[in-house]
């Protein structure tokens, strides 16, 4: 079973959802990445989403779309972002899943990435611009090294959409929230309950929501009905505004990331006082 | 290798070309227009309202224009134009926006976008949006707002919002990422007008198809003029459409060449162009997989070209397919040998060609003495050069200073 799965159970003995924290990758450096990632973990992150930065972030607001650049002035390539996984796998076993666009995965090479990334102990992908009909080649290599794609559905699929994820995702599925791009948004759509209601009945697999959510507020709400949450841009924009100063940086991130995992208890779902602001 | 005229396949390849890159938020949508497209594409409705407009709004077909001043300068092969530069909006543009906006109101979409390098594209979407009524967003980089002035007055006049985009190189592919993440925020009303052949499965036939007005005009015109078909076809190539658009009328016509011209900016060695093919390696950037101009980590790289409309680092992939099949040749020509095609035409023919339609000039002014008297070379003209004229001053008088 993949570290993903393995998490997942764990967390659903606890009675919780799963908090996955995105980052991007060499943003601001990639040594700080290895911090980063570590602190998240310690602060409550089950998951790590990691970024690997592109020139052309089409689906991706503000917030990571300024993250990729600083990623990439910084000089962050492909290749020093596994051994950034490997840093943190010497001393963390939180699931690691590369997150990104296809151009610069598909460069690389398929069969190299996913023989490498599995060397430096990462557990799957999730690329943006692939969907399940131009991933036959991946899944093909991550089949055999036995890593999971991630495939994302939206408020837009249809049902011959969900089937089409279900047969070829694993992991879990990752449901965005909104039509369209990535970013906090003050006002969450929560009428997601009934495509998530209609993706379970297609797959056993867990289901995450992302996109979108930025407070321990929506995480609560979403703890209903969801297998996960992922937050990404406001860790983001935490580590724009703080990336130079390392020690407050963390600090900052700690804080943040530890009232959003107080939030993941499926038993604190749906208690009517904790939502109100 | 054979060319395959049935192309692309069922999944939108052109061999290993081509597909659907895009994230899932756009899918429902590329194959609902995929499912649209197919409905109207063999619909005698359709292509008559099609018709109407080309023939009594745009002015087709346009003239296929024998050079005969500039044949007797170079020696050589006779020289056409086909003179996309005298369709509505004064580019070969307008033939596909009108036709994806006769196509989006049949889908029910209000609201068109579209991303724009040189204006051109802009200005024949701002233009149809305005025939029909729908609500228009232009995107265009900062960068092309300057040097482009003229076309975004024109496109504001013509009543579309104009987004400057000021993300990345502030150019064409900028302009493209942001009106793709519009197209995924406001995917369920707005149809997206592409302006290449570029883009996910369907765009690429979809803008080839209506395109091909260009090429099944010039084929017929030929053959009354001449009693033949042509021995070499030029046109400039961005992300190709006009190309696209005189080429694959004459895809199956074994006898007659095809050169695309890509930009070669200041020159392909010092790395500041944006010629994709001759210069590129295979990726996938906007929807589909095909050459680009991209570092070895798979980041793509700034471009350059006087002319903003092949200022992209892609290129359209059944051109990807074209060149890897050998059916069609791609080379590529500087900006100033495009300078100098540029006044060359206005000053032999008195035609102000676009700076764009300017690197096929070049390369047909290289290529025309090398030919024979009795060949006949077709170059397409793709737009005029109006919209050029600040830009070009700007670079004669500096020229001059140095």
């Amino acid at each position: 079973m993949s570290r993903i799965s393995e998490k997942f159970n764990e967390l659903k003995q606890k009675d919780r959802i799963a908090l996955v924290s995105y980052i991007t990758a060499g943003d601001p450096t990639l040594d700080l990445t290895v911090d980063i990632a570590l602190q998240l973990e310690e602060s409550g992150a089950d998951i790590i989403e990691l970024g690997v930065p592109f020139s052309d972030p089409m689906a991706d607001g503000p917030a990571i779309q300024l993250a990729s650049e600083r990623a990439l002035v910084g000089g962050a390539t492909l290749a020093g972002v596994l051994d950034t996984v490997k840093e943190i796998r010497k001393k963390s076993g939180v699931p690691i899943i590369l997150f990104g666009y296809y151009n610069p995965f598909f460069k690389y090479g398929l069969e190299r990435v996913v023989k490498d990334a599995a060397e430096a102990g990462a557990d799957g992908f999730l690329i943006v611009d692939l969907p399940p009909e131009e991933a036959g080649e991946l899944k093909t290599h991550t089949d055999k090294a036995g890593l999971d794609i991630v495939f994302l559905l939206a408020p837009t699929s249809t049902s011959e959409r969900i089937g089409l994820v279900a047969e070829n995702a694993s992991g879990f599925v990752y449901l965005v929230s909104v039509t369209g791009v990535t970013g906090e948004r003050p006002e969450m759509d929560y009428s997601l309950e009934g495509l998530t209601g209609e993706i379970r009945q297609a797959t056993g697999l867990p289901v995450g929501i992302g996109f979108g959510i930025s407070s321990p507020e929506q995480v609560s709400r979403l703890s209903g009905y969801a297998d996960a949450v992922i937050v990404g841009s406001a860790i983001v924009r935490i580590i724009e505004r703080y990336g130079s100063e390392k020690k407050k940086l963390l600090n900052e991130l700690s804080g943040f990331v530890s009232g959003l995992s107080a939030a993941c208890g499926r038993s604190n779902s749906a208690s009517p006082g904790r939502a109100k602001k | 290798m054979a060319v395959k005229p049935t192309l692309p396949d069922a999944s939108g390849h052109f061999g290993i070309f081509g597909g659907k890159y895009v994230s899932e938020t756009l899918m429902p949508a590329v194959l609902q227009l995929e499912k649209a497209y197919e409905e109207v594409r063999n619909d005698p409705a359709f292509r008559k309202e099609l018709d109407y407009y080309l023939t009594e709004y745009v002015g087709r077909p346009t003239p296929l224009y024998f050079a005969e001043r500039l044949t007797k300068k170079l020696g050589g092969a006779k020289i056409y134009f086909k003179r996309e530069d005298l369709a509505h909006t004064g580019a070969h543009k307008i033939n596909n926006t009108m036709g994806q906006a006769l196509l989006a109101a049949r889908m029910g979409k209000k609201r068109i976008i579209a991303e724009t390098g040189a204006g051109q594209h802009g200005v024949a979407t701002a233009t149809v949006a305005a025939l029909l009524n729908m609500e228009c967003e232009i995107f265009m980089g900062l960068e092309d707002t300057r040097r482009q002035a003229l076309n975004v007055m024109r496109m504001k006049l013509l009543g579309a919002k104009v987004r400057e985009v000021t993300q990345g190189t502030q150019t064409l592919k900028d302009a493209m990422n942001e009106a793709m993440r519009d197209w995924i925020t406001n995917v369920r009303t707005t149809f997206y007008i592409i302006g290449s052949v570029a883009g996910p499965h369907p765009y690429p036939m979809i803008v080839r198809d209506f395109q091909s007005v260009i090429g099944k005009e010039a084929r017929e015109q030929i053959l009354q003029k001449e009693g033949r078909l042509p021995d070499l076809l030029v046109a400039c190539v961005g992300g190709g459409s006009n190309a696209m658009g005189l080429f694959y009328p004459f895809v199956g016509d074994e006898g007659v060449a095809m050169t695309g011209v890509e930009a070669a900016g200041g020159g392909i060695e010092t790395g500041i162009h944006a010629a994709s093919i001759s210069a590129g390696t295979v990726g996938v950037l906007h929807g589909s997989k095909t050459y680009l101009l991209q570092d070895e980590d798979g980041q793509i790289k700034p471009t350059h070209s006087l002319a903003p409309g092949l200022d992209y680092p892609g290129v359209g992939p059944e051109h990807s397919y074209l060149s890897d099949s050998g059916r069609v040749s791609y080379t590529n020509v500087t900006d100033s040998e495009a300078l100098e095609g540029f006044k060359t035409l206005s000053q032999t023919e008195g035609i102000i060609p676009a700076l764009e339609s300017s690197h096929a000039i070049a390369y047909a002014m290289k290529a025309a003495p090398r030919m024979s008297g009795d060949s006949v070379l077709i170059v397409c003209l793709s737009g005029r050069g109006d919209k050029d004229m600040h830009s070009v001053a700007d670079l004669l008088s500096g020229g001059q200073k140095q």
